[in-house]
């Protein structure tokens, strides 16, 4: 995949990420600093009215970091945010889908705007936003 | 109904100092499923043109809560962190931060606002990763939602 082949409307190649293991969360609390109970701790979650722990959301945008550094090195991406619309079970299966809006110029070089996503296996929007990549 | 201070609005909070070690970018890339070599062997860094292993893209966000207690510092800025969101975070990338980067974040509180009649409160912090060298390698702009009731 290159990212300077990509034409408005092109989709990027999906990510599907294995589903959410407690494991996977206990895993990433421990590298990324966030101890918060709500993602690691059930007696916590069930004590706090809450049900199972869920997803860091940090964790998801990392996935869907991956994707995009699937269509272009790392060093290319110059920008990227979402908006954090709902909770990611345990068990679910994230998709990282991505969708090329625009192609322009912008500090001399080409570049690409995306809209980006990250679903479950319902169709469930989890993380949704907008990344700039350059190409070439 | 706000418990969030509008006169916080400006402030700057004390900044945080991480020193990023080649460990934790491996570890971090491992928990998210980044097999790029460019996290985890410095010759292949290297071979991509960065100074030492390059940190996965949302690590640098994750800086100030390995090296710091994110949640006092909620806390002290007001909130109730039982019904505490992360609405939104965006980031954007000036300069790799790689392994043996000494990273100072300084984070200002740039808004606080209500919707839905107070029921929602918003905190909207503006973050600068700054290198040993003085080069601002990222900016990272997060959205912290408090829900009351």
């Amino acid at each position: 995949m290159n990212a300077a082949d990509l034409r408005v409307g092109d989709a990027i190649p999906e990510l599907t990420i294995d589903r959410v293991s407690r494991q996977t969360l206990a895993l990433y609390a421990g590298a990324s600093g966030d101890h918060n109970p709500i993602h690691i701790d059930t007696d916590f979650t069930r004590e706090a009215g809450v049900g199972d722990v869920f997803a860091h959301g940090m964790l998801v945008m990392a996935w869907l970091g991956r994707a995009l550094t699937g269509i272009a090195p790392q060093s290319a991406l110059r920008s990227w945010g979402v908006r954090f619309a709902s909770i990611t079970q345990v068990g679910a299966q994230i998709r990282c889908t991505g969708t090329v809006t625009e192609k322009f110029e912008q500090d001399g070089e080409p570049r690409l705007r995306l809209d980006i996503a990250a679903t479950d296996e319902h169709g469930d929007v989890k993380l949704k936003g907008e990344a700039v990549v350059a190409v070439g | 109904m706000p418990r969030l201070d509008r006169d916080l609005i400006g402030t700057v909070l004390e900044p945080i100092v991480a020193e990023v070690e080649k460990g934790e970018i491996r570890q971090f890339a491992d928990a998210i499923g980044a097999t790029d070599p460019i996290h985890t062997d410095p010759e292949a860094a290297r071979a991509a043109g960065y100074l030492n292993l390059a940190a996965p893209p949302t690590l640098v966000f994750c800086l100030t809560q390995r090296n710091s207690e994110p949640t006092e510092r909620l806390v002290r800025l007001g909130f109730d962190v039982a019904k505490l969101l992360h609405g939104e975070q965006h980031f954007e990338y000036f300069h790799p931060v790689c392994a043996g980067d000494t990273i100072t974040l300084s984070t200002r509180i740039e808004d606080i606002y209500e919707k839905k009649g107070g029921l929602l409160e918003f905190m909207v912090q503006k973050t600068d990763a700054v290198n040993q060298d003085g080069k601002l390698c990222a900016t990272m702009t997060a959205v912290v939602v408090q829900r009351h009731g």
